[in-house]
């Protein structure tokens, strides 16, 4: 309990300092000791309770129920007030808000609100979710002190508010805790409207035209999603035989109970986790400083929107309205990844690619078998790390070259090599064989095969362009000219220490994840289920082959004797000077170019996103449908 | 034991067996033509010469990508053919592609760089088909291991006729055959040089070739296995599928991108995801 207390609390702590202080050595302080302390605690929260059956406690306080319920109203009084900025087409904003609180006071007065037993509780999905907040969250928060200082440097036009900034940052973190390790669904609920204040803050920080727009579809549309958490909350209370709105007596009431409250929980999840049809938020969350993204992407905000839905998992299994879930799922991933193909802002490509994992993710738990949990969790842990680093790269390259266009990154590896190779560990962790986030495909594939066969054929044709689109990417990194050499500037310390500490682990993620899988998510899934998988050992000596392979190889080649010939490459002949520039039809000297393919023709947002919003819309219409069936 | 066995004998064996196929592929398509061909052995000496020459590069990297690409595709067959998991093996073969595109694309040149995105573009073509059948021999066998699906009773053919004419399909863009050897070809009429392999030379253009002929022997088991219930018409029928991609290479002329990925998408909806649809519902 101590720990848990000190993951919620903590944080607001350096959250209110910093919001005061604007020296930047004691701010970087500060943040390092405080993110160290975060670190420390989550991983010692870990140890002590890692493997272990859930442990629950109870807080018998009035007081403390007093402050959620007035941390509610001031929570909504303040997004009303930042409702004067909004236009006429948003004005179905303050409508929901209102509405919410409305049905906040409603519930608190009523007096009908069931006695709540435990109010906290550490299972072990919740120390996985929490060592990712703690450790991946901390590490973005280093990251942002070199970022946000040269990001002021870079638009000189912008209000510098990094107080305000920071501020937010260790809020959210404690939001975040308070989303994984509360059992009150009421105070979970205050947490998760936390998040969607953070994240609505912070989207619009730059507080341009465009920021401000994005900020407020993000506010508008985790408020839909929130309108459902709080009608299960409602439905909880009056419409169910054993009123409880305890998480774990919800989850123990099984489908036949608990099926409504579970599936308008998801539809808040859905929201969170901009699954189709509310993709657009997070698309437009990129105008944001990127440690933003970075934070919203990998270890928040997203992430507690498939935290939710997996726990809602055993309620989903084998029911129809499972299925739907999964298909709306399984339709985000393969739309976002075929839309991701057509982009060539780097940011935009990570969203998509975000929104499509995710939506794995999300068929994953929809399923709700033990198998299909089990991939889930790995896909979890993965991508938070693989996401979280590839943010933090192209934040640090957007600084140093000036551009988040995939096509100017060309050449990196040799132009600057610590941020190319960075950049490539990202890249390959999101997709090549035998890293994480590959596993866990493989995993779901089979999960989904036993659980629903045209789910896995969904999987099946969206992994094709998430090959194209990284692959392309890579090749543009790689893809070195005759003239390039290297200018590697320094990057700030902070920048470089997040972005290592992040690298390091993603490819040692591959060796250490039978021991991830074994210590964390099986005995979450067999305390569960009664029964886990894990992976047999023939498989992992083979992974741990090629991963072998794809470090020592490069190595090999360091001592490989060169007496190769060079030349410059084939230009049909009419080559100027090396391979660099080559005579045209007409006499005139031009340079040579390569760019990517990027069929806008077929894969373009314009041809693909209204239908992919129309499918998601009706297939969560449809998980209602036969819920109320 | 066994198991280091059979990858030494796929190590040594692949090899030869890949290069006297390509030898085969040459007469035979020379016969299509009226012409007489080379010699059967023609591949290896071709490959000797290579070896014998000075490798040529743009850059340092080329060499390190082909090494790895030869390296990954010996380590996917070797992976099937000790009766390894049949989607890791599918991944596997993946990787190595990709080293193949990498090396493509690190030259800088313009027409690898558009050969590397075709070959991409030929990569998303076929691997939905590929994913899927790997699915529908796990429904039928209950088993992703290559060993348990070569051993199953009945033939696979029977059950998956669908997913083998989608197989089939996408084999011809394994195979590099035309109408869908977009992104390099044997043939000398590509507007593209030589595409991919365009920067390659020498050592280098040797280990691309080995590489293929591991592929192929690969993928031929691939299409063994939904006869591998009895091994001779296993075998005919891996050989038979192999002349009708010679007669369809050439039979046709390239067609485009845009094509491929319509039309082998569309076979492996229309054909493949009917068939394992149809066998999850029917054989539980």
């Amino acid at each position: 309990m101590n720990q848990i207390s000190f993951l919620l609390l903590f944080p607001l702590a350096p959250a209110l300092l910093l919001a005061f202080i604007s020296n930047q050595i004691v701010r970087n302080l500060i943040v390092w000791v405080s993110s160290l302390a975060l670190i420390f605690v989550s991983l010692s929260l870990a140890t002590a309770h890692l493997g272990t059956s859930p442990e629950f406690f109870s807080v018998d306080s009035p007081v403390l129920e007093k402050l959620f319920f007035a941390g509610e109203i001031i929570l909504s009084l303040y997004l009303l007030w930042r409702c004067r900025g909004i236009n006429k087409k948003e004005s179905y904003i303050p409508v929901l808000i209102i509405l919410q609180a409305g049905i906040g006071i409603f519930l608190e007065l009523s007096g009908k609100l069931p006695k709540v037993e435990n109010a906290f509780y550490v299972d072990n999905l919740s120390i996985i979710m929490a060592l990712i907040i703690g450790i991946i969250g901390t590490i973005i928060c280093i990251y942002s002190l070199g970022y946000m200082k040269e990001y002021h440097e870079h638009h000189k036009e912008m209000k510098e508010n990094s107080r305000g900034f920071f501020f937010i940052f260790f809020l959210f973190l404690s939001a975040m805790f308070g989303v994984v390790l509360c059992n009150n669904l009421v105070w979970l609920f205050f947490f998760w409207e936390v998040t969607t204040l953070c994240s609505f803050w912070m989207i619009g920080y730059s507080k341009t035209e465009e920021a401000k727009r994005n900020s407020y579809l993000a506010l508008g549309m985790n408020l839909i999603g929130g309108l459902g958490f709080s009608i299960a909350l409602v439905y909880l209370t009056f419409f169910t035989k054993a009123p409880t709105i305890e998480l774990d007596k919800l989850i123990h009431a099984g489908s036949a109970l608990a099926l409504i409250p579970a599936c308008l929980i998801c539809f808040a999840g859905l929201a969170k986790s901009a699954q189709l049809p509310f993709s657009s938020w997070l698309l437009g969350a990129m105008v944001a400083p990127t440690p933003v993204s970075a934070l919203l992407h990998s270890s928040t905000m997203v992430k507690a929107g498939v935290f939710i839905i997996i726990k809602m998992a055993p309620i989903l299994q084998h029911t129809t309205a499972g299925l739907f879930l999964a298909g709306v799922g399984g339709v985000t991933f393969l739309m976002a990844s075929l839309m991701a193909v057509s982009q060539s802002n780097a940011k935009r490509v990570l969203a998509y690619s975000t929104i499509a994992n995710l939506g794995l993710i999300v068929t994953c738990a929809g399923v709700g078998t033990y198998e299909a949990i089990w991939a889930a969790l790995l896909l979890v842990v993965f991508h938070a790390l693989a996401k979280g680093l590839l943010f933090l790269t192209v934040g640090t390259v957007e600084h140093k070259i000036g551009s988040r266009d995939i096509e100017d990154m060309e050449g990196l590896i040799v132009l600057k090599p610590f941020l190319g190779v960075v950049m490539l560990i990202g890249i390959a962790g999101m997709f090549l064989a035998p890293f994480g986030m590959l596993i866990s495909k493989w995993a779901c594939l089979k999960a989904l095969m036993d659980a629903s066969p045209i789910l896995a054929v969904l999987l099946a044709y969206g992994s094709a362009p998430t090959l194209f689109f990284w692959s392309k990417w890579m090749g543009k990194i790689l893809s070195v000219s005759s003239n390039a050499v290297t200018m590697e500037s320094p990057v700030d310390t902070n920048e470089a220490t997040a972005l290592t500490s992040l690298a390091i682990p993603t490819v040692l993620t591959c060796l250490l994840f039978p021991l991830i899988a074994s210590v964390a998510i099986e005995p979450y899934i067999s305390n569960l289920y009664g029964q886990t998988m894990s992976l047999s050992r023939g498989n992992m000596l083979i992974m741990t082959i090629m991963l072998g392979l794809i470090i020592l190889v490069p190595l090999g080649f360091v001592f490989y004797p060169r007496k190769q010939k060079h030349v410059s490459s084939y230009l049909a002949g009419a080559n100027v000077s090396g391979s660099t520039s080559f005579l045209g039809a007409m006499g005139v000297v031009k340079d040579v170019a390569t760019r990517n393919y990027y069929l806008s023709a077929a894969f373009g947002e314009a041809k693909l996103s209204k239908a992919s919003v129309i499918l998601g819309g009706a297939l969560i219409l449809g998980m209602f449908v036969v819920v109320i069936i | 034991m066994t198991k280091i066995a059979l990858v030494l004998a796929y190590v040594i064996g692949g090899g030869v067996l890949g290069g006297l196929l390509s030898g085969f592929d040459r007469i035979l398509t020379a016969r299509m033509q009226s012409r007489k061909g080379p010699p059967l052995l023609q591949p290896f000496f071709d490959v000797l010469k290579l070896m014998d020459k000075r490798t040529v590069v743009v850059n340092n990297y080329q060499t390190f990508y082909v090494a790895c690409f030869l390296i990954f595709i010996v380590l996917t067959g070797s992976l099937f053919f000790v009766g390894g998991d049949l989607l890791l093996t599918i991944f596997a073969l993946t990787v190595a592609g990709i080293f193949l595109v990498l090396g493509a694309y690190s030259s800088h040149s313009p027409y690898s760089t558009i050969g590397a995105e075709r070959e991409l573009l030929q990569m998303m073509a076929y691997e939905p088909a590929l994913l899927i059948a790997a699915l529908g021999m796990y429904w039928v066998t209950k088993s992703f291991h290559v060993s348990a699906i070569v051993s199953y009773s009945h033939p696979l053919i029977a059950v998956l006729p669908g997913i083998f004419i989608s197989v089939l399909f996408i084999l011809t863009i394994k195979l590099r055959k035309s109408p869908f050897d977009l992104s390099t070809s044997h043939h000398a009429h590509q507007e593209l040089v030589k595409g991919l392999t365009t920067e390659f030379s020498g050592s280098s253009l040797a280990m691309i070739e080995v590489a293929h002929w591991y592929e192929n022997i690969m993928l031929m088991g691939f299409v063994y296995l939904f006869f591998a219930s009895s091994p001779i018409i296993g075998i005919a029928a891996t050989i038979l599928v192999y002349i009708l991609e010679v007669l369809i290479d050439n039979m046709y002329a390239r067609l485009t991108w845009q094509f491929t990925i319509v039309s082998s998408w569309t076979v492996t909806a229309g054909l493949a995801v009917t068939n394992l649809m149809a066998i999850t519902l029917l054989l539980k």
